[in-house]
């Protein structure tokens, strides 16, 4: 998709000008290119679905959506070879350790979108006392899909604003996601776990 | 209906016969497990079904009312047993007079912490071995924080015996047998249809036993009720079986409107049940095409997806929402029907025959098809009731639970439509059950489609809505079975008690049973057939 | 009809003209080890791509439509994405063994394009009981399944790796006779003699009942071979998440990943070699002119056009068959197609010996 169509995105326009500010090498640079160019446009989910929103995540499959059209229908079961996870509905406090453990399960790189307004704050079971509010203490999080569920149009959205991030990282030298990322596991340790 | 209260009445002195709807027997504790027996066995009452088991806190004493259905005489009470004590609250358990008591206690159990004697298993059900409190107590102040350390796991099950002498040993029990292969399948497994878990023992490709947890997608729905006001649950009902968000709204509103003694029009009548039957074409289409995707034809659930997209396009128009439609309201619906909705529900029943014959054509007559659900998870039509397997599924066993028939609500008993059951009771059955309910419920909507009276959508009722002290029970029949609502008022705007009694939670309560001695690919089968919706049994 | 081996003599002299005899030995395997894997990783992401296209029209989809033209460049993407993708280092597993198994699969496949026959002249090895060695190296790749679901110290790896342990020793019993059954009808072993063989004439025309049969056979034994569906119990992703490759990531489960569509397209290749005349043209006796226009289409084109229709068929069953169940999938092997097999195997003979053939 050509970029100027898709300028709407604050955030991203941020982290742009500050990874523009250094400069780049033009090796580095390129291959940066390249190795976006890839992960971006080959992002698999995990199938990860949880309640209401999961089946939207179907129907995103399905044919009038076609999320295949993007290349993001690899939906893989392990999470060892999946690239984001989409969670889709409520984590509840009996899941949040498994949500936790697939994350930390995933490969290298991995991103989250928080699809839902349960997964962004708990919905309309915030009030609950066995509903996490939201997912960011638990994992962190890349985009946020709002909706009670999402439209399927909207995840497709979505993804295309985590792929639009994804283009923007860096590989090789500066590094940004990825430090936001560690900052949040060593503020989120899980007790027990060495990886 | 009198025939078997009088004979309690007889048979049991001192037990107190209400005069509700669904009259509500109260016993005390030490008698309770003599008249389960008799009520069960005995021939002028015959409470084979056990609906739900309504766990209650009335601040001065815990309890439980058990709801029975008779599957002979179509019969319906309750019975309500209760302990004053707080601190260590126990109850006879009736786990052996109908096998899903079981579950429906362990729930009992986890929300109220009363102990069901001579329960077999006394483990908590959704919430994790750690949980502090009791959350459906009215004094329930505990904070347990949301951690992601892993949950401590246990290999043993409490039971606590009656001794001759009155006293009560908690005995634990081991859940698997020493030695066993334990495969652990779930909570995020592409077959388990949402967050679900069994422990799987195995011997081989052979199942010994699965051990179910659940409770990975538990909100506290009913919790959440009872601080809100009635027309503000209502909401919560798209969000537990997101497939029958029509019906359970339907009930819901049905329940609320008896206890209000609200009148409803006849246009949001025809409405509401023209939407629940659509919704019952797009959950079996999601229902074969899952389940064929289960069996490994991926194919399949595009083209029953094709169907369901129609019908969200229907549904769109009027509700405004492809899920969550938050449509049927107290005294009526939302809004009142898009222009186009006849027209679109024309073409819909125009390509939804040849649609179930192209079905019928790539999966049903395929001999790997064939091969892999005939006689895979057979379940007696004796089993299917004690386990209060209702919906397609008990119905496959030759079990006619359909509520539509059996409780008419609404203007179901206007209409001509075919209750489907077959006598197999295995996967099969089970999936030719749901097709061939598909062609009811577009029977059914061509009886509407043409005859939706003019009028208003929605009568008037009051801003704010009090119900009467009281307590109601209803029935209604969700795109999975039967589904209960119990409402207790007192008299407030909120209330008192909202339990809901969800289809799906028996449906994985029978899991263990019928997938014994069968392969790990029949587990898939069986799973799949059954149609669980993993929120609706967690709620 | 164009002959690949003039071209390769003509390097071939090329390079002695300037070489010693060892030295051109050595530069030459090194030119065909590089050609073979660039053909191997093109034709792997030509056939990720395919599939996709293909599973997208069985399923009134559009499939793959953004990166590049027509989403060609999509499994380039993917392969840029999987190469440089963390390997994650798992504790309390068989390094060694782990680390081996997707390398014996990948190399069980790479091993078995040395032998097909890619055009006239255009083969790396032609010796005399090539079919033989193409059945033998295919085998490999159960052990790398088996060693992958072993050492990854997990039980859904374990039952996968069993599950495909049992398919494919069984399966391979079928492929094994039903080569065996059209090896009768050449008479030889030799990949180059079969194709000569056809040149009048097709196998599956020449042998008609029997070949017929034979590559039935064949086909569902190679689609089992491949842990494809609706023999995908090995992977079964509903009931095992993803079976033995459950544990790998990044470029090693990529392994796993292009193994599986280059040993569909070795099936598909040994199957147009056997029934289809591998890279000989169509030819119909009698027909001089129609012959002598097929000529004209270079020999390649025929090789793996055949290979891609006859893989159609396969992923055309995997997208709508449901999927067998083991005890199934056993007795369809061992019940049904072992004792036809053999009886098949009896009727070629026969049919040789009797000369009822075309």
């Amino acid at each position: 998709m050509p970029y100027e169509a898709f300028k709407d995105n604050e955030y991203i326009e941020k982290l742009v000008q500050q990874l523009k500010e250094n400069g780049t090498n033009v090796i580095v640079g390129s291959l940066d290119k390249l190795i976006n160019w890839g992960r971006s446009n080959s992002l698999w989910p995990l199938t990860f679905a949880t309640s209401c929103c999961g089946i939207e995540f179907v129907s995103l499959g399905a044919a009038r959506f076609d999320m295949a059209r993007f290349g993001w229908e690899v939906a893989r079961a392990s999470p060892r070879q999946a690239d984001f996870i989409m969670v889709a509905g409520t984590i509840v406090n009996r899941m949040a350790p498994v949500l936790r453990r697939l994350y930390d399960q995933l490969a290298e790189p991995k991103y989250v979108i928080a699809c839902g307004s349960c997964a962004i704050s708990g919905g309309p079971f915030r009030k609950s006392y066995h509903v996490a509010r939201g997912i960011e203490d638990i994992v962190p999080v890349d985009v946020y899909v709002p909706g009670c569920p999402p439209r399927p149009e909207a995840m497709i959205y979505g993804i295309m604003q985590l792929s639009r991030k994804i283009k923007v990282e860096k590989f090789f030298g500066g590094v940004n996601r990825q430090e936001k990322q560690r900052e949040f596991l060593t503020t989120h340790p899980v007790e027990g776990v060495e990886d | 209906m009198a025939d078997f209260q009088e004979k309690i009445a007889k048979l049991f002195p001192d037990a107190q016969i209400g005069s509700e709807e669904v009259p509500v027997i109260s016993i005390p504790d030490n008698q309770w497990h003599d008249l389960a027996i008799a009520l069960r066995d005995d021939e002028d009452c015959k409470m084979d079904y056990l609906v739900t088991v309504v766990g209650m806190d009335w601040t001065d004493s815990l309890g439980a009312i058990y709801y029975l259905m008779s599957s002979k005489y179509n019969t319906m009470c309750g019975v309500k047993v209760t302990t004053s004590d707080r601190e260590r609250p126990m109850l006879h358990s009736a786990a052996d007079v109908w096998k899903v008591a079981c579950l429906y206690e362990r729930e009992v159990y986890d929300f109220f912490g009363i102990i069901f004697i001579g329960n077999p298993d006394m483990r908590r059900l959704f919430l994790s071995i750690d949980w502090k409190g009791y959350p459906l107590r009215k004094d329930y102040a505990e904070v347990n924080e949301v951690s992601v350390e892993n949950e401590r796991q246990s290999d043993t099950t409490d039971t606590y015996i009656e001794l001759p002498d009155g006293k009560v040993e908690k005995k634990e029990v081991a859940v698997f047998e020493p030695g066993e292969f334990v495969v652990n399948i779930g909570p995020q497994h592409p077959a388990t249809h949402g967050v679900l878990r069994f422990r799987t023992a195995v011997d081989g490709e052979e199942i010994k036993k699965i051990d179910v947890y659940m409770g990975y997608i538990h909100r506290g729905i009913e919790k959440l009720c009872e601080d809100l006001t009635y027309p503000q649950t209502l909401p919560f009902m798209d969000r537990m079986d997101y497939f029958s968000a029509h019906n359970y709204h339907h009930g819901l509103c049905l329940a609320i409107e008896k206890a209000a003694g609200i009148q409803i029009s006849r246009r949001a009548e025809v409405i509401r049940v023209m939407m629940d039957e659509l919704s019952r074409i797009a959950s079996h289409c999601l229902f074969i095409g899952t389940y064929c995707m289960d069996l490994g034809a991926t194919t399949m659930l595009f083209y029953t997806l094709r169907v369901r997209e129609q019908i969200l396009d229907i549904m769109e128009k009027t509700c405004g929402a492809r899920m969550t439609f938050n449509y049927d309201c107290i005294g009526g619906v939302m809004q009142d029907i898009a222009p186009d909705f006849q027209k679109d529900v024309k073409a819909l029943l125009e390509v939804l025959p040849k649609n179930i014959k192209e079905y019928n054509k790539i999966f049903t007559g395929n001999v790997i098809a064939k091969n892999r659900m005939e006689g895979v998870g057979y379940l007696s039509r004796e089993d299917a009731i004690s386990y209060a397997v209702t919906g397609p599924s008990g119905r496959a066993s030759g079990w006619a639970c359909d509520m539509r028939k059996l409780h008419p609500y609404s203007i179901y008993s206007e209409l001509d439509f075919e209750e489907i059951t077959a006598t197999e009771g295995d996967s099969m059955a089970r999936f030719k059950v749901r097709m061939r309910e598909m062609e009811e419920s577009a029977k059914i909507l061509a009886q509407l489609v043409d005859n939706i009276p003019e009028g208003e959508y929605c009568v008037k009722v009051p801003k704010v809505l009090k119900l009467p002290v009281g307590r109601w029970f209803t029935v209604v029949e969700g795109c999975r079975g039967a589904f209960g609502i119990y409402i207790e008022s007192d008299g407030s705007t909120k209330p008192y008690r909202l339990k809901l009694a969800p289809p799906c939670l028996p449906l994985a309560g029978v899991v263990d049973h019928i997938t014994r001695g069968s392969k790990i690919a029949d587990l898939i089968t069986i799973g799949g057939s059954l149609d669980y919706i993993v929120p609706d049994m967690d709620r | 009809m164009q002959d690949f081996s003039t071209i390769t003599d003509a390097i071939h002299s090329f390079l002695l003209s300037f070489m010693p005899g060892w030295l051109t030995t050595t530069v030459e395997c090194v030119l065909i080890g590089v050609g073979l894997l660039l053909v191997y990783s093109l034709l792997a992401l030509f056939y990720i791509y395919y599939e996709r296209k293909v599973c997208a029209a069985f399923q009134c989809r559009i499939g793959p439509n953004r990166v590049g033209p027509w989403g060609l460049l999509q499994s380039f993407a993917d392969m840029f994405k999987i190469l440089i993708k963390e390997l994650i280092h798992l504790d309390h597993i068989d390094k060694f063994l782990f680390a081996l198994a997707p390398y014996l699969v990948i190399i069980a496949s790479m091993l078995a394009f040395a032998v097909l026959p890619w055009g006239n002249g255009l083969q790396v090895i032609d010796f005399n009981i090539g079919i033989f060695f193409l059945v033998a190296v295919s085998s490999i790749g159960v052990l790398g399944i088996l060693l992958a679901g072993w050492s990854s110290n997990n039980k859904f790896t374990l039952i996968g790796a069993l599950r495909s342990g049992a398919q494919m020793v069984s399966y391979e019993l079928s492929i094994g006779l039903s080569v065996l059954t059209m090896v009768c009808l050449a008479g030889t072993m030799s990949v180059g003699g079969i194709v000569d063989e056809q040149a009048d004439l097709w196998f599956i025309f020449k042998g008609h009942v029997p070949a017929l049969i034979a590559f039935v056979i064949y086909m569902i034994a190679g689609t089992a071979e491949t842990n494809r569906g609706p023999f995908d119990l090995p992977e079964a992703e509903s009931e095992l998440t993803a079976g033995y490759h459950t544990e790998y990531s990044g470029i090693h489960f990529g392994f796993f990943y292009l193994a599986e569509y280059l040993n569909l397209f070795i099936v598909a290749g040994v199957a147009s070699l056997l029934f289809f005349g591998g890279w000989m043209p169509l030819h119909i006796p009698g027909w001089d002119a129609f012959n002598h226009i097929m000529d004209y289409i270079p020999s390649v084109v025929w090789f793996i056009g055949k290979a891609i229709v006859l893989s159609f068929v396969i992923i055309w069953f995997k997208w709508t068959f449901p999927r067998l169940r083991i005890d199934q999938l056993l007795s369809l092997e061992w019940k049904y197609l072992l004792p036809i097999n053999l009886f098949n195997l009896a009727l070629m003979v026969c049919i040789i010996i009797f000369g009822w053939h075309f």
